[in-house]
């Protein structure tokens, strides 16, 4: 088999039923495994904007590629890195702590600007927004005390500057 | 003031007229009554079939022979589920269809209702695209969308699922019909850089071919190809669907190359230096393994749709766009190379490899078509079934005309053959149609046979009786020991009998001796359709044949003697 990697995917589409499975199942037939999935409507009402990340193999990719660009409903859809576009996700993470931790798992949350939501003799929960490493780094941190749970919401993309979000 | 109205089922058969639809092809049902009602008021033809199946593939046949779409009316549920294998197929040849199917109300949707089914649901991997319409109002608009996605581009069939509610609903006479479809742009502008970078390597190619496929036969390159072929001195290989884009009796045509090609059609392909395909998808019939296809040539990729470069087989070059366009702006680039010793080896390797069968002792599938292939001196549409005889149909029957040989090809599918036939001769009255089907596939849609009767038509139907699934025995008995499962059709009816019952004519040959006879009977028939039952040789196989998966140097050319053959690789 060949290298399976992660790769992040931008959609714009008509904003209509229907959308979603015609494009999922252009990844299933190829044997792709989607990891989130973010789709909301856009600016515009008549459209949509999705956000996929899935894991599959390299090759696969370009053709997957055209073939979401053939479907009807699909405006656009294109492969875009971290450099490309300011990215964020959010993430709830909810962590196990007592009297002795609680301190220690405050000051990480600090330093990573983590916004606490909730708290409970046996529990605090965080909110994080940022990049997925930054996320990532919050939930390396923290797994020392017992993480209960992560819920995260995928990514979420715009163009810098002046440029307008084309991907 | 109060507008005038009509249903928009009235105001859909009216979009459809104006669309220049001039028949449907279906079977009523339920949910689709307010559709049939507007029909029956209308000056539009229906031709009723006797399965939704048989509907899809006459749409099918009358769509490839005269290049419109070709248009499926039917009821929800089962009506619809039994359209599903005719779109697979029209997907798969990229054939402009388009599928009204009656629905439950809109209310009653995702309740399991009477013959309520998820059409959409069901179809999404084998339409181009699908409509389930709500507002009636819509329905005008979406029926224009239909047919602009059906009929540009890479033509495909459309799915328009409308609910009862929706069909029976009054609707301004003058509601709009218009659309925009922003996310589909089929027809890209040709990059002139791609069409110079082909021309160059054509230009200095030594041993270069040409592989047109259906999309040179959809795009109407028929002109263009043989102006570059005539200019430029390149033999020509044509796919089963490409057949007749190039006129097969030409000195430069090879033929259809492939698992069950021409000898001299794979040989060329071994020894080319340069391929161009125009408008074929290097199909795995043709490729065997594409990873290992040609490693000694070049390749050159003309199609219209992006998806399909670099797919298959990796291209040296690709231009994408219309294929006419492409090969006319390809032409005024082409520098004249030198392809003399070329052009001699392949009319060495024509003469030296010939395709042949023996005419004495027991009648033979290809002396059938072969003798069908001359009387009818190029000038019919001969649609196939699939298996043995499609094969030798591809080979013997030389085809001289673009959209005049219609065959299953992508999904393989049988019964298509005899309906589709239906389909081509309603879309061409004048002409000579032959159904050459098998036993097997015929009777997977023969009901259709109160159809010709019905619509009167002229149709010549050619039985291939080998009383076998032919096909698939063939593959046991090369692959797996003669060890025959499910492949005898013990039990087959005496078609000429069943002809009968039908009220139509029927014609049987047995002996060589006559063949010619009794085909020149059937073909001087005019008093509506009939069937030739041809009892061939019952054992016979196909070759040339290049096991499935293997490349095309390993063809065979006749059952290798003691020896055992491996197990092909390939997926069937
Ligand atoms: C609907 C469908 N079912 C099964 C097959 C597999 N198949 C391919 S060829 C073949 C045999 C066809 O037999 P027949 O129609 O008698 O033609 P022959 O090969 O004998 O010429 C079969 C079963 C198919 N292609 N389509
Ligand atoms: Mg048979």
């Amino acid at each position: 088999m060949s290298e399976q990697t992660k790769h992040n995917i931008s959609l714009y589409v008509e904003n209509k039923p229907g959308v979603t499975i015609r494009i999922s199942l252009v990844f299933a037939r190829r044997g792709y495994n989607i990891e989130s999935f973010v789709g909301s409507r856009s600016q515009d009402p008549r459209y949509s904007r999705i956000n996929i990340e899935a894991t599959g193999d390299s090759k696969t990719l370009q053709l997957m590629l055209e073939q979401l660009n053939r479907l009807v409903d699909v405006i656009h859809a294109r492969e875009y890195s971290d450099e490309d576009v300011i990215q964020k996700e959010l993430a709830l993470i909810k962590v196990h702590c007592n009297s002795e931790t609680r301190t220690e798992i405050l000051q990480i949350a600090d330093a990573f600007k983590c916004r606490s939501e909730d708290i409970s003799d046996t529990t605090m929960t965080f909110q994080v927004t940022g990049n997925t490493s930054k996320i990532e780094a919050v939930r390396k941190m923290l797994d020392k005390f017992g993480i209960l749970e992560v819920v995260r919401t995928g990514k979420v993309l715009i163009a810098r500057g002046e440029e307008e979000t084309s991907w | 003031m109060n507008k005038k109205q009509c249903t928009a089922a009235t105001k859909m058969i009216e979009i459809l007229q104006n669309q220049g639809v001039e028949c449907l092809f279906g079977l009523p049902g339920g949910s689709a009554i307010p559709m049939y009602d507007a029909l029956a008021q209308s000056t539009m033809k229906l031709v009723l079939t006797r399965h939704e199946q048989g509907a899809t593939h006459m749409a099918d046949g009358y769509a490839r022979s005269t290049g419109k779409p070709g248009v499926v009316l039917v009821t929800s549920g089962p009506g619809a589920t039994n359209t599903l294998t005719g779109i697979m197929t029209a997907m798969m040849d990229s054939v402009p269809m388009v599928v009204l199917c009656g629905q439950q109300l809109t209310m009653n949707l995702g309740l399991d209702t009477f013959q309520e089914a998820d059409v959409s649901g069901m179809s999404y991997p084998i339409v181009k695209h699908s409509f389930l319409v709500k507002d009636p109002e819509e329905l005008p608009s979406v029926i224009n969308q239909a047919f602009h996605i059906a009929s540009t581009g890479r033509p495909g069939p459309v799915i328009v699922d409308i609910p009862k509610n929706v069909s029976s609903a009054l609707i301004p006479e003058d509601t709009s019909g218009e659309f925009s479809l922003p996310g589909y742009n089929p027809l890209k502008e040709v990059n002139q850089d791609d069409v110079k970078k082909a021309a160059t390597m054509i230009s200095v190619a030594q041993r270069p071919i040409l592989m047109v496929g259906h999309g040179a036969v959809i795009s109407g390159a028929v002109k263009e190809v043989q102006a570059i072929v005539e200019k430029m001195q390149i033999p020509v290989v044509n796919t089963l669907l490409g057949k007749g884009c190039f006129p097969e009796s030409h000195d430069l045509n090879l033929g259809m190359p492939g698992m069950h090609g021409t000898a001299y059609a794979n040989m060329a392909l071994c020894e080319c230096d340069l391929i161009v395909s125009i408008g074929s998808r290097w199909d795995d019939r043709i490729a065997g393994n594409p990873d290992e296809f040609l490693p000694q040539a070049k390749k050159i990729h003309i199609d219209i749709d992006p998806v399909e470069i670099n797919k298959a087989v990796q291209v040296d070059c690709s231009v994408i766009g219309d294929a006419r366009e492409i090969l006319n702006s390809l032409y005024a680039y082409l520098n004249k190379g030198n392809t003399q010793r070329w052009v001699k080896q392949i009319k060495r390797l024509k003469r030296e490899y010939p395709l042949k069968y023996k005419k004495e002792g027991k009648l033979r599938a290809q002396h059938v078509i072969e003798e069908m292939s001359k009387l009818t001196k190029g000038e019919a549409i001969v649609t196939s079934d699939v298996g043995q005889h499609q094969m030798w149909a591809a080979q013997f029957f030389k085809t001289e005309k673009s959209r005049h040989f219609l065959t299953s090809g992508g999904a393989g599918t049988m019964g298509y053959g005899f309906p589709a036939a239906i389909g081509a001769q309603i879309g061409n009255p004048g002409k000579t149609v032959v159904a050459i089907v098998g036993d097997g596939g015929f009777q997977m849609t023969l009901p259709e046979l109160s159809t010709v009767v019905n619509e009167k038509l002229p149709l010549k139907i050619l039985i291939i009786n080998n009383n076998y699934l032919g096909m698939v025995r063939q593959w046991q008995h090369m692959f797996y020991e003669n060890r025959l499962s499910g492949v005898d059709l013990e039990g087959n009816p005496d078609f000429v009998k069943l002809a009968a019952a039908y009220g139509i004519k029927g014609f049987r040959v047995k002996r060589s001796a006559d063949v010619r006879k009794v085909l020149n009977a059937a073909l001087a028939y005019s008093d509506g359709p009939c069937i030739i039952d041809a009892e061939v040789e019952q054992h016979d196989n196909v070759f040339p044949m290049v096991p499935s998966g293997a490349t095309l140097d390993k063809m065979l050319l006749s059952m290798p003697r003691n020896k055992k053959l491996e197990k092909p690789t390939g997926g069937t």
